[in-house]
């Protein structure tokens, strides 16, 4: 395997992330890694699936944009604002493209993850029974417990070609270390071909902490120091959940236009603005 | 849907709902929480009827006090105030799948009489292409494996429909015996929280029949507002008014 590298969020993405790959950006909520979705649109790299358990803004960016022919995922909406309108306006009106979909629940992604993690080609749950969710997808079955005779549902190993997470801290030699909620990322990660880190902050000594996830430099491919990087959504200890602008979103999304502009402002425009708004929010969140 | 019963306390229609909903919450030691409309009720229950309730949120989160309420499911919040925090995959297998969960609070976009969920896609008519919704998220396995459901959303002919246009989460399928067949191991839906009143299946047949009306409302606008000929409690009780501590809890909780 590559040694780890520190490298530019520029270079690490246009060499992990390519043309047609299958990509996962993971994060519950927390520490998603908006900045890298943004230098994907930014360099153009299409064709991509998508996967994520709550598409949430940072796919309606990336499905706006055009850069994205299928999405997986199992829960696709604003959290506690609303829809995802470009995410429906593809669904419903193959605008800019047409997107196809499959679509599990929360428990089945997260399975799938796991299968991938472990090296199996599938997961096994309790789950799916009655629901027509398994009707619409090639990626859930049934496999009968050998020692019980229950039949249980058996869900696809997810191993995207590359996933994509934000964390705290990364030492020099590209040990990673994430904590708070720390979602499916684990298994996401272990779950990849390739694996690119965006941190906060690079330390020269990285500290585990109770319940932090560790991920060793051996198994990452790439870390980029991306200060508020996951902005809108946060990183516990640097920033705080920007509400206000999960609820701008559903303005900013619902029309086309204003999408447009908003992505010609904020996205095409470079990626200076992470810092300043990092700073500004640091310095909220210690006046709480 | 309007609401033009004559109001015997100084409260809207949704907080009618939520109060109510916060009340089916007394008997609970933990709760597997929906964002939205469950939320807020579970929250309010920590506030009134439940101060001990453990909040239980996807995010990974046991055990959330947060003292206002969260946006998502993931609010910083919700894991800072938390007994413990765990994994997504965790979660879902070890806490829900495992039986360890007492309740399932859940919203919905459409629901049938046999408390049978929609949250994927809608039919707009003719022509027109379907109307996308969220998705599952964990709702179909919280259904099957919390102990029992419990559902709040707003009475509506268009929440409250014949026929799902999709079938999301299993409440009771398609009546007795359905969730033992399909081995869905909790109660189910044991309870629905409206606007309007309380709808609880029956015993033998596993439909909804409407139990309580919110005090003012009429058994014919909960008719009105329901999509199937909806069956009636042979006594359809009031629901006790919201008391100034409730409401006050609730709006103090909103307004935070």
């Amino acid at each position: 395997m590559a040694v780890p590298k520190i490298r530019t969020l520029h270079d690490a993405v246009a060499e992990l992330i390519h043309d047609a790959d299958t990509v996962a950006m993971e994060g519950f909520t927390h520490l998603i890694p908006f900045a890298a979705a943004h230098e994907v649109i930014r360099q153009g790299i299409t064709d991509l699936t998508l996967v994520r358990m709550t598409p949430d803004v940072i796919y309606d960016q990336l499905i706006g944009a055009g850069l994205v022919k299928k999405l997986v995922f199992s829960w696709g909406g604003n959290p506690g604002v609303g829809s995802l309108h470009r995410f429906r306006d593809a669904v419903e009106n193959g605008w800019p493209r047409p997107l196809e979909v499959d679509e599990h629940s929360h428990a089945g992604m997260a399975n799938r993850y796991v299968a991938g993690a472990s090296g199996l080609p599938f997961a096994v749950l309790r789950g799916y029974r009655g629901s027509e969710i398994a009707s619409r997808t090639d990626t859930v079955s049934t496999v009968t417990c050998p020692f019980t005779g229950e039949e249980l549902a058996a869900v696809a190993a997810l191993n995207p070609d590359v996933t994509v997470i934000h964390a705290q801290q990364a030492d020099r030699e590209g040990n990673v270390q994430l904590w708070g909620l720390t979602g499916v990322q684990k298994e996401a990660a272990l779950a990849a071909e390739r694996v690119l880190v965006t941190v906060e902050e690079i330390t020269d000594e990285l500290r585990p902490r109770p319940g932090g996830v560790v991920l060793p430099s051996w198994a990452v491919t790439a870390v980029a120091e991306v200060p508020g990087g996951a902005h809108p959504s946060y990183a516990a200890g640097y920033s705080v959940r920007d509400n206000d602008f999960y609820q701008a979103w559903d303005a900013i999304s619902r029309d086309r236009d204003t999408f447009r502009s908003w992505l010609d402002e904020h996205v095409f425009k470079g990626e200076h603005s992470f810092k300043g708004e990092h700073s500004r929010r640091t310095e909220e969140a210690a006046a709480r | 849907m309007t609401t033009t019963a004559p109001r015997t306390c100084d409260c809207t229609p949704d907080e009618l709902m939520t109060v109510n909903a916060a009340r089916a919450l007394a008997g609970a030691r933990t709760c597997f929480v929906g964002i939205g409309l469950p939320s807020t009720a579970a929250n309010l229950a920590r506030h009134t009827v439940r101060p001990d309730l453990v909040l239980i949120y996807e995010s990974g989160t046991l055990g959330s006090k947060p003292t206002r309420l969260p946006l998502s499911i993931g609010d910083g919040e919700l894991a800072d105030t938390a007994d413990a925090v765990v994994s997504v995959p965790e979660m879902f297998n070890y806490w829900l799948q495992a039986g360890r969960i007492d309740v399932g609070f859940l919203g919905a976009a459409q629901l049938d009489r046999y408390a049978n969920i929609n949250t994927t896609v809608v039919d707009r008519g003719p022509g027109k292409p379907q109307g996308r919704l969220p998705g599952a998220g964990g709702a179909p396995e919280i259904a099957a494996n919390c102990g029992e459901v419990l559902i709040v959303l707003r009475h509506s002919i268009r929440n409250f429909v014949r026929r799902l246009d999709f079938t999301t989460t299993v409440g009771h399928g398609s009546g007795p015996g359905d969730r033992q067949r399909l081995g869905l191991r909790g109660k189910g839906p044991t309870v629905v929280i409206t606007d309007l009143g309380v709808l609880r299946p029956d015993p033998a047949t596993a439909e909804l029949v409407l139990t309580e009306l919110h005090p003012g409302v009429t058994v014919e606008q909960a008719r009105a507002a329901t999509g199937w000929e909806l069956k009636t409690a042979d006594a359809i009780g009031t629901t006790t008014a919201p008391t100034p501590a409730e409401l006050a809890a609730l709006r103090a909780l909103k307004a935070a």
